[in-house]
């Protein structure tokens, strides 16, 4: 939903970053704000899952030039996990599996971290029992996993919804999710995005990354990006994923040859 | 009951030691350990003042026994039902057998609790009974204390033992189980000392066939650790579980040396040992296991995982397979690693701080091991003991 109006959640103003030395963003501009859903598109290696792990604060990036102002502060002022209880929420690509850390405690500790930032109180093992079996119904996710090690043995759908039952509980303002529909079957994709689409509210903003026109059937997007070569180049509405699924990326490169970069 | 039996055997331990006398580096065995800390050990005092330690309520049903390694018996001891201590005879012919058995004989560290040690428990186990718990109270010295059980065919025990110390003083332990036929013991070994005492340890165990022997063991804070189980099954087809944990940090060396034999076929062991070192701290894992001829359809899993806290830290690990039977299955492996980044980034991303991060990784990784304690070493708070030897 655009609103001109809505709060201006993520202010992107020209980043660069580098992984090993290696620069990938490029001049990345963007601009999210209250109740907007933005897919960003591209291929691999264009730099969208960079993107996302610079906004949570993956210590392997490195920011070398722009800014990024969340709510109207500088995000990379802040350690990964107070950008988390402010609200920036990462869904990843590939969640890790912890063996031994109980994923009903690992639950329990983050979400008291975030409640604790917006002064709600904390909740006990009994008390968040309750919580999170609320939250369970938001991607039918069997109570079993949460006995479980965290993402132990979970399959590549169970993970996803795993992830998303964690957005669920943390109740984030900008929502980044990287690649969330790779690796599931139509079933737990449509699972996963009512999931997303239940949590969408007018205060709150969703990043999808992702590589095909299939998420956006089931969560639509105000706007969509495509990235090329470290930067946004094109911004357009739903019609440019279509696009992109008819046309594919061929005329990427001769946009990018066009300006000089490939 | 033990001062009679113990007598000669103190005789041989000290002609043995005279003989063997204190191990050193070009011993294989020996070749990685601190030296100097064991013959501070061996120069040790026995222990005059027995520790009078604070003990956790025990859970229900739990039969608790202190040994301090003093002469003290437990004639007195009323005993629930299916446990009895050995007679004169028994001991006589069941007293060292298992050690023998299992290669024990003429080691250093046994010979030096044969030297040391007034304190003998000896019980036999019939039929499924309470479980047991032996407290291995420290003193101001060294402090040797040895035990006995024998499982009579289709016995089953939980068996917790815990060794506490504190000071700069010492522990030797020597245990020697017989397992008859379709016998189980739950094994829990609970060790955890402040950095300055140095622990010795020898668990014995002999498998008749169909029976079942599970330890785990979690220890932590010794100054100079040395355990050592050493698991024989005599006819084969039983069953072996070894799950460990060795925790050290500051300037610690804790060394696990397991041995185990198939001298029968279809035997089957299933091994975790996991390796924690942080400060200048160092792990020693050393894996033995001997599948000799008569061994075939031996089904045997090792696997030695190591995590290095800090860059100083030293682990050494190293399986010892020995395989002659050509029908069998033995996998082995071996990690060493760090606390891994994208674990760390993960729990991060989701509002934990990163010192939280880091314990609450920690924690998984010695949870893994400790939650196959039997559930009587619960009393003990093993995780929270860990922890905290990892923080001092």
């Amino acid at each position: 939903m655009i609103r001109p109006d809505a709060e201006l959640l993520l202010d992107i103003t020209d980043l660069h970053a580098s992984v090993e030395d290696k620069p990938i963003l490029k001049g990345v501009n963007l601009q999210v704000r209250a109740g907007e859903v933005h897919a960003v598109m591209g291929r691999n290696g264009s730099g969208k899952s960079t993107l996302s792990k610079v906004l949570a604060g993956h210590p392997a990036y490195r920011v070398t030039g722009g800014s990024v102002r969340y709510r109207g502060q500088d995000l990379f002022e802040l350690e990964p996990e107070e950008r988390a209880r402010l609200g920036v929420f990462l869904g990843f690509q590939y969640p890790v599996e912890i063996p031994g850390v109980s994923n009903l405690e690992f639950l329990r500790v983050a979400t008291n971290a975030r409640r604790e930032k917006q002064g709600e109180e904390e909740l006990d093992t009994f008390a968040f029992e309750d919580h999170v079996h609320d939250k369970l119904k938001v991607v039918q996710m069997d109570p079993a996993f949460l006995e479980r090690s965290v993402n132990e043995g979970f399959s590549g759908g169970e993970k996803k919804r795993n992830e998303i039952l964690q957005m669920a509980l943390l109740e984030p303002v900008v929502s980044i999710l990287d690649e969330t529909d790779s690796g599931l079957d139509i079933d737990a994709l449509r699972i996963v995005a009512g999931g997303v689409n239940q949590l969408a509210t007018a205060d709150n903003a969703t990043l999808l990354i992702t590589h095909y026109q299939r998420l956006l059937d089931e969560i639509t997007p105000d706007y969509v990006h495509v990235m090329a070569a470290g930067r946004i180049l094109r911004t357009g509405g739903r019609e440019l994923a279509l696009e992109l699924e008819q046309t594919g990326y061929d005329w990427v490169d001769k946009e990018l040859a066009a300006q000089g970069v490939a | 009951m033990a001062s009679s039996v113990l007598t000669p055997v103190q005789e041989r331990g000290r002609a043995a030691l005279d003989r063997l006398g204190l191990p050193t580096r070009r011993q294989e065995a020996w070749r990685l350990t601190n030296l100097k800390r064991l013959a501070a050990v061996a120069a040790l005092p026995a222990s005059g003042q027995p520790a009078a330690p604070s003990l956790p309520e025990a859970s229900e049903g739990v039969v608790r026994l202190v040994l301090d390694g003093s002469r003290a018996s437990f004639e007195n001891q009323a005993w629930p039902q299916g446990i009895s201590p050995l007679n004169p005879a028994e001991l006589e012919q069941a007293l060292g057998h298992t050690l023998d058995r299992c290669g024990c004989a003429e080691t250093w560290p046994v010979e030096f609790n044969h030297a040391s040690s007034h304190q003998l428990l000896a019980l036999r186990i019939r039929g499924k009974v309470a479980p047991l718990e032996l407290v291995l109270a420290g003193g101001d010295g060294l402090v040797s204390t040895r035990v006995l059980l024998v499982l009579e065919e289709k016995a089953e025990l939980d068996l917790v033992e815990v060794v506490l110390a504190d000071g700069a003083s010492a522990h030797s332990h020597v245990l020697e189980v017989h397992l008859g036929q379709e016998a189980t013991l739950r094994h829990g070994f609970l060790a955890t000392a402040d950095g300055q005492a140095s622990l010795l340890t020898h668990l014995a165990v002999e498998q008749e066939p169909r029976s079942h022997y599970a330890l785990t063991s979690v220890v932590t804070g010794w100054s100079l650790g040395r355990v050592e189980p050493r698991v024989v099954q005599v006819d084969g087809q039983a069953q072996t579980t070894l799950k460990g944990l060795a925790v050290t940090s500051a300037d610690q060396q804790l060394a696990t040396h397991t041995a185990v034999r198939f001298d029968g076929p279809e035997g089957e062991l299933d091994q975790l040992q996991k390796c924690l070192a942080s400060g200048q701290s160092h792990t020693i894992f050393n894996g033995a296991i001997e599948v000799p001829r008569i061994a075939q359809r031996t089904n045997a899993a090792q696997l030695s995982r190591n995590l290095l806290l800090s860059s100083q830290a030293r682990v050494d690990t190293k399986p010892e397979l020995e395989i002659v039977a050509d029908d069998v299955r033995c996998a082995h492996g071996a990690t060493v690693s760090q606390l891994q980044e994208d674990e760390l980034f993960y729990l991060q991303s989701r509002g934990i701080a990163a010192s939280e991060a880091a314990a609450l990784l920690l924690r998984g990784a010695c949870q893994d091991v400790i939650e196959q304690l039997p559930a009587a070493a619960q009393a003990w708070q093993p995780l929270n003991r860990v922890m905290e030897s990892l923080e001092a």
